[in-house]
């Protein structure tokens, strides 16, 4: 892979996407177009996300990739192998080493910090789109900051199944002006939106990129007599006992018997080496998880 | 006691050297070199460098090779392998004119200047499989005539004189490249042409049938298909002039399509237009009555509502790597979401018993 | 062509961009932020650090406006030739470079309501930076920061355009701070 430029991407298509991330955070929200180039993983599968970590990795760097909130799922893996091998930069599973982080549907459980960034894979990154197909109408409904569709989708919720029945992808207002879809990351997440590190969303297959800068106000619509409610399963990790965290749910056996652990693996593991246990976890040992 | 799962690194690493060993098959038979692909494939050849929009039929031999046979993943390849090319500049427009025809036929007209060829066409081939083939596939000596040289004038021309066709209108203005700036509706022509050159074959006959069977229906006459080589020129600023760089086979189909007039112009027929890199009939006679049919506001004509009349529509399904990609990621973990669903419609169903137990208690 | 407009390019592009950008990206995010930043040496009167903006964003796709004080044959010819930008009037830039006053703020694109993103990037070259000066707010800054600005009408008038306006960065010597239009100046 040495053929490459650093970080895979030329640096004509590495400068087009980072005028498009200036923009964005200049424009909270807003989603700017930019050439997506092809890259040597699908559509779909965080081309948008790769190309924006690569036009602003460092070689000082350290960067971490989540799917689901799991550092080793396969997807993570190859990406994470792929800055290896075209950036060279330092890789990381702790949330806290990290200075780039790049995420597949979660939000690490571990506030960021200020010299943090997140990178977030968007598949499709139009909140109205589901709403309106057309992109050249959702983007007149953008400009004309004309969001009534958005309030009627959610409240025909209400009416039909007494709440809104959006779990994840919740859209929010992102400083009292855009409507912004956080990706797939579930409701629970939301709050953590406003935060002190930067954070950059891109779609490659559809070409945007937008941003959230610290400290933005981002809202979650909701109405005044059917607040925003973040919601997980009502239970605590089984692994390391954390009940604030949010779980996956996964099938034990063939009676359906069920367990609940961190979806965060570095939350859960590090919580474990500090000696917390849940009620089927073992005490934390190397190389055992 | 529940330990948690890990090995995504040692899977992928399992399942490449397993896809390896499948893609050589059995090791008693012979493997294919990229030469026999590029010779004797040139058909899938030609579809991954019209639709990987990457004219070297050596890599897509290679990427066909390496991709088992799955053209859109050989195509998804060369796309990859396209973006780390540097850009040394545009070519000037290649003169279709001066093609050296290999095939060249016009429904419009029984002759004309240039006359009909034939060609290496399937046409007329009874579709009989032919069982020879399994045991022996030399081919017979065949009769070789000297080639037409000079230009070919395009059929179109001869209509032109007569000013019975809407003329394009000429200009020098570089036109955007899809590749390069990001896709803005409502798109130029020569946007949605670079799109529809690329865009999956499957997808484009579909969208150009459909126009055949009345959605947005304008009866299209192949006025000329024609498939040749033709040089690719380039001007160098330090020389001053245009040199030949190479010289590629293409395929250009252009359609006379009904003709639409008004009280101040005389009724015109109107063209739709489709070239495509390497033999690509199919694709270049589809490229071309989509092309027409997306033409419908600039030419005065009704939306019908017609799939084919909807840009935005055609556009933005048409690109098969965008297509596979995403439907193909719904394969990768989305428990995250799952999950948070699962809790939304417990909760949802347990209200909803709630209410119904009320009710009846009341 | 004069020796000096051929030298002054960052030695490593990929690695001396990817640094600036970063001083950069993390300026334009917490507004009032100052930067420092390295490797370009620009002729005069442009400072290093507008050397390192214009080296990492420029191109042959965005065409650049020099005001009167940085509107010399060396300046345009160094960005010339170490970007490919072209030089624009001020109605085409898509950055903008030069002394506060010499700038003609009104003439530069804006964005459009469909595109807010295509307004000028200005970069605005000052004899001093500091955090002493106006008070500043909104994205990107937690409570309320200061910075040294030319003036405070201009932004102020530029905030209210949102999500249109201009968005600038401050160069001064080797340091950098930037104002997007979400900040709220005074």
């Amino acid at each position: 892979m040495s053929d490459y430029n650093f970080a895979y991407l030329d640096e004509q298509t590495k400068r087009m996407i980072r005028r498009a991330i200036l923009k964005g955070l200049a424009i909270p929200g807003y989603q700017v177009p930019f050439a997506s180039r092809e890259m040597p993983m699908p559509y779909g599968w965080g081309t948008g996300g790769v190309q924006v970590s690569a036009a602003v990795l460092t070689p000082d760097d350290t960067f971490k990739v989540i799917d689901q909130g799991a550092d080793d799922t396969t997807n993570a893996v190859s990406i994470r192998r792929f800055f290896q091998k075209t950036a060279g930069v330092a890789v990381t599973e702790a949330t806290a080493e990290a200075s780039v982080i790049q995420t597949r549907h979660r939000i690490p459980e571990q506030d960021l910090r200020a010299d943090q960034i997140l990178v977030y894979q968007v598949p499709i990154p139009e909140p109205l789109r589901f709403l309106e197909p057309s992109e050249v109408e959702t983007r007149k409904m953008h400009a004309l900051e004309e969001y009534g569709l958005m309030h009627v989708k959610l409240y025909e919720d209400i009416s039909q199944h007494g709440d809104i029945a959006t779990a994840y992808a919740y859209p929010v207002k992102v400083e009292g002006r855009y409507v912004m879809d956080p990706s797939p990351i579930p409701k629970f997440d939301n709050p953590k939106l406003e935060m002190a590190g930067i954070q950059l969303f891109g779609a490659g297959r559809e070409q945007r990129i937008y941003a959230i800068p610290p400290y933005t106000q981002v809202v979650s619509l909701d109405f005044d007599d059917y607040p925003f409610q973040p919601t997980k399963a009502d239970h605590a990790c089984d692994l390391c006992g954390a009940e604030e965290s949010y779980l996956d749910e996964l099938i034990m056996d063939d009676a359906g018997g069920r367990m609940f652990m961190c979806s965060d693996t570095d939350y859960c593991a590090t919580r474990r080496k500090q000696g917390h246990v849940g009620a089927q976890g073992v005490p934390y040992k190397e190389d055992a998880a | 006691m529940y330990v948690a799962v890990k090995g995504g690194e040692r899977a992928i690493d399992n399942a490449h050297a397993w896809l390896a060993e499948e893609r050589r098959g059995d090791l008693d038979v012979p493997e294919l070199s990229v030469a026999q692909i590029r010779e004797q494939m040139t058909l899938a050849v030609n579809r991954v460098m019209a639709e990987g929009s990457l004219y070297d039929p050596n890599l897509a031999a290679l990427a066909i090779k390496q991709a088992r046979g799955d053209l859109i993943e050989a195509i998804f390849l060369i796309r990859a392998y396209r973006t780390t090319l540097p850009r040394f500049g545009g070519s000037n427009p290649v003169e279709t004119e001066t093609m050296q025809c290999e095939r060249r036929v016009s429904a419009t007209f029984k002759d004309a200047p240039g006359g009909q060829v034939l060609g290496p066409t399937f046409d007329y081939t009874h579709r009989l499989l032919d069982f020879k083939l399994a045991a022996d596939g030399d081919a017979a000596d065949v009769a070789v005539s000297e080639p037409h040289r000079g230009a070919t004038p395009h059929i179109m021309s001869f209509l032109d004189r007569e000013d019975l066709i809407q003329t394009e209108p000429a200009g020098d203005d570089v036109p955007d490249d899809l590749t390069r700036t990001p896709l803005e509706l409502p798109a130029s022509r020569a946007l949605r042409l670079q799109s529809l050159t690329r865009g999956d074959e499957g997808f484009i006959l579909g969208m150009a049938y459909s126009t055949q069977r009345g959605y947005a229906r304008n009866h299209a006459f192949v006025a000329e298909l024609r498939i040749g080589s033709v040089a690719v020129e380039m001007d160098i600023p330090e020389l001053g002039f245009a040199i030949e760089i190479g010289e590629i086979t293409v395929t250009e189909c252009e359609t006379v399509n009904q003709f639409q007039g008004s009280k101040t112009q005389p009724p015109q027929f109107t063209r739709g237009y489709g070239l495509v890199f390497g033999m690509t009939e199919r694709k270049a006679i589809s490229m071309a009555l989509v092309d027409r049919a997306l033409r419908w506001k600039e030419l005065g004509e009704d939306n019908l509502g017609a799939p084919a009349q909807d840009e935005e529509f055609v556009l933005y399904h048409s690109d098969n790597i965008q297509a596979t990609g995403f439907l193909e990621h719904i394969k990768l973990p989305h428990y995250v979401d799952f999950q948070s669903e699962l809790e939304l419609i417990r909760k949802l169903r347990r209200e909803a018993h709630d209410t119904i137990s009320r009710e009846a208690a009341e | 062509m004069q020796a000096q407009v051929l030298e002054g390019g960052f030695a490593n592009l990929p690695v001396d961009t990817s640094y600036a950008f970063r001083a950069i990206m993390t300026a334009m995010a917490r507004p009032g932020e100052i930067a420092q930043v390295r490797g370009a040496t620009p002729p005069a009167p442009m400072s290093l650090a507008a050397g390192v903006v214009v080296l990492t964003l420029c191109d042959p796709e965005t065409p650049v406006y020099l005001a009167a004080s940085h509107d010399t044959q060396q300046v345009s010819d160094w960005i010339t030739f170490h970007t490919g930008a072209p030089i624009t009037q001020a109605q085409g830039a898509m950055f903008a470079l030069g002394a506060w006053d010499d700038l003609p703020l009104a003439d530069f694109p804006h964005g459009t309501a469909e595109y807010p993103d295509r307004s000028a990037t200005v970069i605005v070259e000052t004899q001093k930076l500091s955090n002493n000066g106006t008070v500043l707010c909104g994205p990107g800054i937690k409570d309320h920061t200061h910075l040294s600005l030319p003036e405070t009408q201009a932004f102020q008038a530029n905030a209210t355009l949102f999500p249109l306006g201009l968005d600038f960065i401050f160069t001064c010597d080797d340091r950098l701070a930037a104002l997007p239009r979400t900040t709220r100046v005074g």
